[in-house]
């Protein structure tokens, strides 16, 4: 170290601007040593990879900043400091984002067939699933059931959520002038965005028990459950795009002698259709992978049932959930895990599909500006 | 007096009542919503407390029976919090301010995933991919750092412990510490942070100088509502945690949070059991709803001085 200061610049002519700077590659330099004493200081534990990236990052953020602080000063060195720190973090978040994808891939393909999409779990005991393992045939049984239970439970609930979220937020934008009823909506939709998704499956439960009695159970009071958690999800994004529509839009249409009831559906809800069709994309993938509230509104079956206001009724999320707590057969778990995993992938590419569709939405049927 | 300018707008009239009723209705509806979900909770949740103490699970009365779960929630929320708050943080500054330009868009949308995955896979990778890997962890904690209450061993075998779950609990509220705090950072005037450059600041300084001041009532409502996510999450919970009564260690199986105790005991539970269960969700519902105003309250209350607007 004594000799970087003494020694001459090198051909480049420094100047002043510039003196007291590291060159660029000297990261790097840095990056590459800390990887190799990293490895060397792994290996007296009994090398491993996460040993080996967990010593070279320690080290390269300690030698990052004494490198920095021997040139550059201290206010340097804390900058570069806090740089390495960030990127770590942002690296550390990334980890378990590709664990749980990388893993609903791995274990969810093997179990994903026309079979598994187009079977229900009717029938299917503990003796089908330990003769599968013992024979080494195909697992049957499927998430027919599950996935039809959860297309109809998010349906009704869209059914019901859309409106109400819609119209009140018509109401927050068009209509409300500022009073205490607006301010207290806004506030108690902000407020229900946080409800504990098991709290509105609790509500639903307690609403319809008091009604048709205790332990009543059916796709709709899951709906409903749904929709306590969907509407100010709706609320809040209609509000913001409605909220965005310019004002001379509305005033063209007034000065035209048009009523405000039409002006609102004839123009700004058109101009705003976009985002609001986007948002309620994105409540719905918000609501399709909730488990606990269908969990205690829907219970659970092992065949299809179509009729959402009558009988038990199985979901995809509740479906992955008792494979895994209450494998079918308890002493041959696999051909369940397998099942539970499978399921997981079909709901995890509905949630992506649902997010995907909300940008393309977004994109492709928003209003056309700068003519 | 009338003019053909105000006659014969019966009918549009008409239209603007009923479209204005609706809409006031809609609105009053959601109101009416969540005062239902506090009254029906109430409703049903009476039995317990009016009940004999004895026939309470545990025998000696409703709260003796809840204080545990309580805590054990409180526990599990500030695990998740401890871990997702630096980083949360740190994921947001590297997007808004330290990231190439281009890419930050991107890599804001990547972490947006991490909120879209289904609570219950996270939950199964807890116990697939999670609590596996962390058993030999607990083992080393245990051996080195048993002399702190929260590592006491044995270390459990399985891995399901409450740390597992608060790790789980913390990748989940990742995202919205991330988005949120993202969106404040964001908003820090331009101007600000130039100044503090233009005096010869680094990207350091001027984020603590300029962009902290500015974000901090953000960042504390963002870790609030953190907060109450990580209090009200289920299924997470219910698989990764190998529940038991409350102890201090972190690494060993036990403990248990309101969520997850109504999950598992829902599906068989009548009578007596059920008002209990509900009267857990009851208490649930008030602690997140008071998290919940009291972060909102800060975002409201700072809205009306920051420079943003």
């Amino acid at each position: 170290m004594p000799q970087l200061t003494t020694t001459p610049p090198a051909p480049v002519k420094r100047n002043i601007l510039t003196k007291n700077q590291l060159p660029g590659w000297a990261i790097w330099a840095v990056l590459a040593g800390s990887l190799v004493l990293g490895a060397a200081l792994s290996s007296l534990i009994g090398f491993n990879v996460v040993a080996w990236a967990l010593f070279s990052a320690v080290l390269f953020v300690a030698a990052g900043y004494f490198v920095t602080l021997s040139v550059e000063g201290a206010r340097k060195a804390k900058d570069r400091f806090v740089t390495n720190i960030i990127y770590a973090a942002f690296i550390v978040a990334l980890l378990p984002l590709v664990s749980v994808i990388w893993t609903v891939l791995a274990r969810g393909i093997p179990g994903l067939s026309l079979d598994f999409l187009t079977t229900s779990m009717n029938g299917m005991t503990g003796a089908v699933d330990n003769q599968a393992v013992q024979n080494g045939t195909p697992v049957l049984g499927g998430a027919y059931h599950a996935i039809v239970g959860t297309l109809l439970i998010t349906l009704w609930a869209t059914i019901i959520s859309v409106p109400i979220g819609l119209l009140a937020a018509v109401y927050l934008v068009e209509y409300s002038k500022g009073g205490v009823l607006s301010r207290a909506i806004t506030f108690f939709v902000d407020v229900m965005t946080g409800i504990p998704s098991i709290v509105a499956g609790l509500f639903a439960a307690a609403f319809f028990g008091l009604m048709f009695g205790p332990g009543t159970r059916t796709g709709f009071i899951a709906a409903v459950a749904l929709t306590v958690l969907m509407i100010p999800v709706v609320v809040r994004s209609t509000e913001e795009m409605l909220k965005i529509v310019p004002n001379e839009l509305r005033e063209a249409s007034y000065a035209l002698g048009v009523r405000k009831w039409r002006t609102i559906i004839k123009v700004v809800v058109p101009t705003a259709i976009s985002g609001i069709a986007s948002g309620v994309t994105l409540a719905i993938a918000r609501v399709i992978g909730e488990t606990a509230p269908i969990l205690v509104t829907a219970g659970f079956i092992n065949s299809i049932n179509w009729n959402v206001f009558s009988g038990w009724m199985a979901s995809l999320p509740t479906f992955i959930y008792r494979q895994l707590m209450n494998p079918t057969s308890p002493t041959n778990v696999e051909p369940s895990a397998q099942r539970a995993w499978a399921a997981a992938l079909v709901l995890i590419v509905f949630v992506m599909l649902l997010n995907l569709l909300a940008r393309l939405i977004a994109r492709i049927f928003a209003p056309k500006t700068g003519r | 007096m009338s003019n053909t300018l105000t006659e014969g707008g019966a009918k549009g009239r008409a239209g603007d009542k009923v479209f204005s009723g609706l809409t006031l209705f809609a609105g009053c509806l959601i109101l009416v919503v969540l005062f239902a979900v506090a009254v029906f909770l109430i409703v049903q949740a009476l039995p317990t407390f009016a009940a004999d103490p004895a026939k309470i699970t545990g025998g000696e009365g409703f709260w003796t029976y809840i204080w545990p779960i309580v805590i054990g929630t409180l526990i599990a929320a500030a695990i998740a919090l401890v871990i997702a708050t630096p980083i949360g943080l740190g994921v947001a500054l590297f997007i808004s301010h330290f990231a190439p330009r281009k890419m930050a868009q991107g890599l804001g949308y990547v972490v947006d995933l991490l909120a879209a995955i289904p609570s219950v896979v996270y939950g199964a990778w807890g116990i697939a991919v999670l609590a596996p890997a962390l058993v030999p962890v607990y083992g080393w904690l245990a051996e080195n750092a048993g002399w702190i209450p929260i590592f006491q061993g044995p270390a459990s075998q399985t891995g399901k412990t409450m740390l597992t779950a608060g790790i789980v609990l913390a990748v989940m509220i990742l995202p919205i510490i991330t988005s949120l705090s993202r969106e404040i950072f964001l908003q820090t005037p331009k101007l600000h942070e130039e100044a503090a450059l233009a005096m010869g600041a680094t990207r350091w300084e001027m984020i603590r100088m300029a962009v902290f001041p500015f974000a901090r009532a953000g960042v504390i409502s963002a870790v609030m509502l953190g907060l109450g996510r990580a209090l009200g999450e289920t299924m997470a919970v219910a698989l990764v945690l190998s529940s038991g009564g409350l102890i201090p260690s972190l690494i060993k199986s036990g403990n248990q949070t309101i969520a997850a105790e109504i999950a598992l005991n829902f599906p068989e539970a009548f009578g007596l059991r059920l008002s209990e269960l509900i009267a857990a969700g009851l208490i649930l519902f008030v602690i997140t709803l008071a998290v919940n105003m009291i972060a909102r309250w800060i975002i409201s209350r700072h809205k009306e001085f920051s420079g943003a607007n």
